[in-house]
């Protein structure tokens, strides 16, 4: 415990993705970041259905909302030569004849059409596809991200987010489930990644899906295991077998569930547990120190 | 005057393919010469995003004045608008079943979109 102590404020971005979705993603960051010692950001990265501020309940929150650049073109210079049309990848600007029409919710934003267009037809201007909540409660910075209705990509969003991460303190995010583009833009660049399981055939063939992402995109990784002693043994033989640190286990416990129903978080339910997660957090950090426990 | 009409076959024989902008193909029917070419779409019906749109340019590229297909969407409409092309509906089983409709002028043109865009 003393050491933990001691690394208890070491920086360090951790992020909570799962293959499976409800797995225990939010009720194990907001617990992390509940218990952890000294300053700690929350930043709930799964911007197309938010959920730590059910348990987190902060206050004093102000929004800031969040803009990509999209093109407008002025049809007075647009000689329709065509390429903007050419180098867009996701057929977001269509030149047709001597008219080009722009298709915003299309447009990754990349600025490529205004760049390779000659005559200067093109601008970039900003739409807004999401807000940012900031708050606090107790020794918690807590950034919501949210996407507007209606917008299909979430990725400027979880960035957005993520600008927010500590330097200097635990900063703890909670990434959208599935191993596409939302979660690969949620753990990029992260510390370590914990991905969270259950010990379900279901759960497992999603955690290997994550295993392989996290893999490939090269981050350090570890297992936690939810309601660990339901299921079966196969989430254990499997991360045996690929040599995966299995880096905590949370029995099935009707106290949390029952939490979790009401809105509160895992700790305020089983405080028991509050040292445990003190020490995964240490834990990470000496693993990412390259100080293997 | 050339039409496209969208189908998942080669010939006039074929079926007519409901979707406009994931259509297999479209069989270019020239009504002056009374003749026809295909033109494959592969490449828009495996495309992630957009299908519509590109499908809507790949018809304009090719000369055609009036498509005819089983639905279209909002972004394939406005492109395919934007390029002066009429868009007819039909149940139509077959390519040979939708022309003779057509040349029966028992088509109806679509003032709208009659499908929902997949992003929203």
């Amino acid at each position: 415990m003393l050491m933990s102590t001691v690394t208890g404020c070491k920086p360090v971005k951790l992020a909570l993705a799962s293959g499976k979705g409800g797995t225990g993603k939010t009720t194990l960051s907001t617990a992390l970041a509940l218990s952890a010692r000294g300053p700690v950001w929350l930043l709930d990265c799964d911007v197309e259905e938010p959920n730590c501020h059910i348990f987190i309940q902060p206050e004093s929150q102000r929004t800031v909302p969040v803009p990509v650049p999209v093109p407008v073109i002025d049809d007075t210079k647009c000689t329709g030569c065509g390429a903007c049309g050419e180098i867009c990848q996701f057929n977001a600007i269509v030149p047709l004849g001597k008219k080009t029409l722009v298709f915003p919710e299309l447009c990754h934003s990349c600025g490529g059409c205004a760049r390779v267009c000659p005559s200067g037809a093109i601008t970039e201007q900003d739409i807004i596809v999401g807000t940012l909540e900031i708050s606090t409660r107790d020794h918690v910075t807590f950034v919501k991200g949210q996407l507007d209705v209606g917008r299909a990509m979430s990725g400027p969003v979880i960035k957005a987010v993520k600008q927010f991460a500590s330097d200097d303190h635990v900063t703890v995010i909670d990434c959208p489930p599935g191993t596409s583009c939302p979660m690969i833009a949620a753990v990029s660049g992260v510390d370590f990644v914990l991905l969270v399981t259950e010990p379900t055939p279901f759960g497992l063939h999603d955690l290997r899906l994550a295993v392989e992402t996290v893999r490939t995109l090269g981050l350090p990784f570890g297992v936690a295991i939810n309601r660990s002693d339901a299921g079966d043994d196969r989430v254990e033989t499997y991360c045996r077998d690929e040599d995966i640190a299995v880096m905590v286990r949370i029995p099935e416990d009707r106290r949390i569930a029952e939490a979790y129903s009401n809105g509160n978080v895992l700790t305020a339910a089983v405080p028991e547990y509050i040292p445990v997660l003190q020490r995964l957090i240490a834990d990470i950090q000496d693993r990412v120190t390259g100080r293997q426990p | 005057m050339k039409i496209a009409l969208t189908t998942s076959g080669n010939d006039m024989s074929a079926a007519l393919d409901s979707r406009f902008g994931r259509a297999a193909r479209f069989l270019m029917y020239d009504t002056d010469s009374d003749s026809f070419t295909v033109i494959d779409n592969a490449q828009n019906l495996n495309a992630p995003q957009g299908a519509g749109i590109q499908s809507a340019r790949l018809v304009s590229d090719a000369g055609a004045e009036a498509v005819i297909t089983g639905h279209c969407g909002p972004k394939a409409f406005q492109v395919l608008k934007q390029a002066g092309i009429a868009i007819y509906q039909t149940s139509a089983p077959t390519v040979q079943a939708a022309l003779d409709l057509f040349k029966k002028n028992e088509m109806q043109e679509l003032t709208d979109a009659d499908v929902n865009s997949h992003w929203l």
